[in-house]
């Protein structure tokens, strides 16, 4: 199904909270082999001027993907969850992550294009501290494979 | 150039090399959450029409980071990233999985004493992730 332009724009609901862990922090972490003790050790993450141990980069996808998938399940969007592959990711970071953050995420669509027989759908999550401080803006384009 | 820390544009970072084997796949599954069989069982894979299993395109994207976080020192620095995830990475069901190899060169200073760092990430010599970029914070 061709995307329609006119969902360019268009906002769904903030999530549910996610509260970050020190323990779900650490076990990321090792899973991606990122071993600074900012990660890992409480007390070096504060020695390095942070309130607590902070997130790898990449983390931020954990909450942001299943926000962006709100689109997938969008009737008017319509793209095939099964042909869906994540094209290109992007994430603007305004200050790391870290345990003790109860994240909310707010996905709008940036962008919706059809490219040879291709679905391009550019979903942009606003993760969002409980006082409304900006985290991270998490960029995914999802491509949803034409049927050949 | 950045006197104080002698980068400048084309600077380059020192290369990483990075194994991933399945159990990493399976690692990192549990740890981000996404568990696709694509990234764990062969059967499904080639049923979707993959060599076989891939990695987790999210998971490449951390590995090639952290050349950038080993380079600053301060992951914290890693002010923006981005990547187009081009080729998937096949990991053979074998002790020695798939190679990785990243390098990075500095492509831009920028204001406020950050730069944009490019990477070249590769796996059994071809490209797999595009227009991989992070600007940085430098020290």
């Amino acid at each position: 199904m061709a995307l329609d332009r006119e969902l360019v724009g268009r906002s769904y609901p903030p999530s549910a909270v996610y509260e970050v862990g020190r323990a779900k922090i650490a076990e990321f972490a090792t899973a991606v082999g990122a071993l600074d003790p900012v990660h890992l050790d409480v007390d070096a993450a504060r020695a390095a001027g942070h309130p607590d141990v902070i997130a790898p980069p990449t983390f931020a996808i954990v909450v942001s993907l299943e926000a962006a998938f709100v689109v997938l399940s969008d009737p008017e969007v319509g793209l095939d969850y099964s042909r869906v592959v994540h094209g290109e990711q992007k994430f603007v970071h305004h200050r790391p992550i870290r345990a003790g953050d109860r994240l909310v995420a707010t996905t709008t669509i940036d962008a919706a294009r059809s490219v040879a027989g291709n679905d391009l759908l550019t979903a942009r999550v606003e993760l969002v501290g409980e006082d409304g401080d900006a985290v991270c803006t998490a960029i995914s384009m999802l491509v949803a494979r034409g049927v050949s | 150039m950045n006197a104080d820390v002698g980068i400048d544009v084309g600077t380059e970072l020192p290369e990483q090399v990075v194994r991933i084997t399945r159990a990493d796949l399976v690692r990192y599954a549990g740890a981000s959450g996404d568990f696709n069989p694509i990234h764990w069982n062969e059967r499904v894979a080639r049923e979707v029409g993959l060599p076989g299993v891939i990695a987790h395109g999210m998971f490449t994207m951390a590995l090639a980071g952290r050349a950038v976080t080993a380079w600053t020192g301060d992951p914290a620095a890693l002010l923006e990233y981005q990547v187009r995830f081009g080729r998937p990475v096949v990991v053979p069901d074998d002790e020695d999985g798939a190679e990785l190899t990243v390098r990075g060169r500095v492509a831009a200073l920028l204001d406020g004493g950050r730069a944009r760092v490019d990477l070249t990430v590769t796996s059994a010599g071809e490209k797999v992730l595009s227009l991989a970029r992070v600007v940085v914070r430098l020290p």
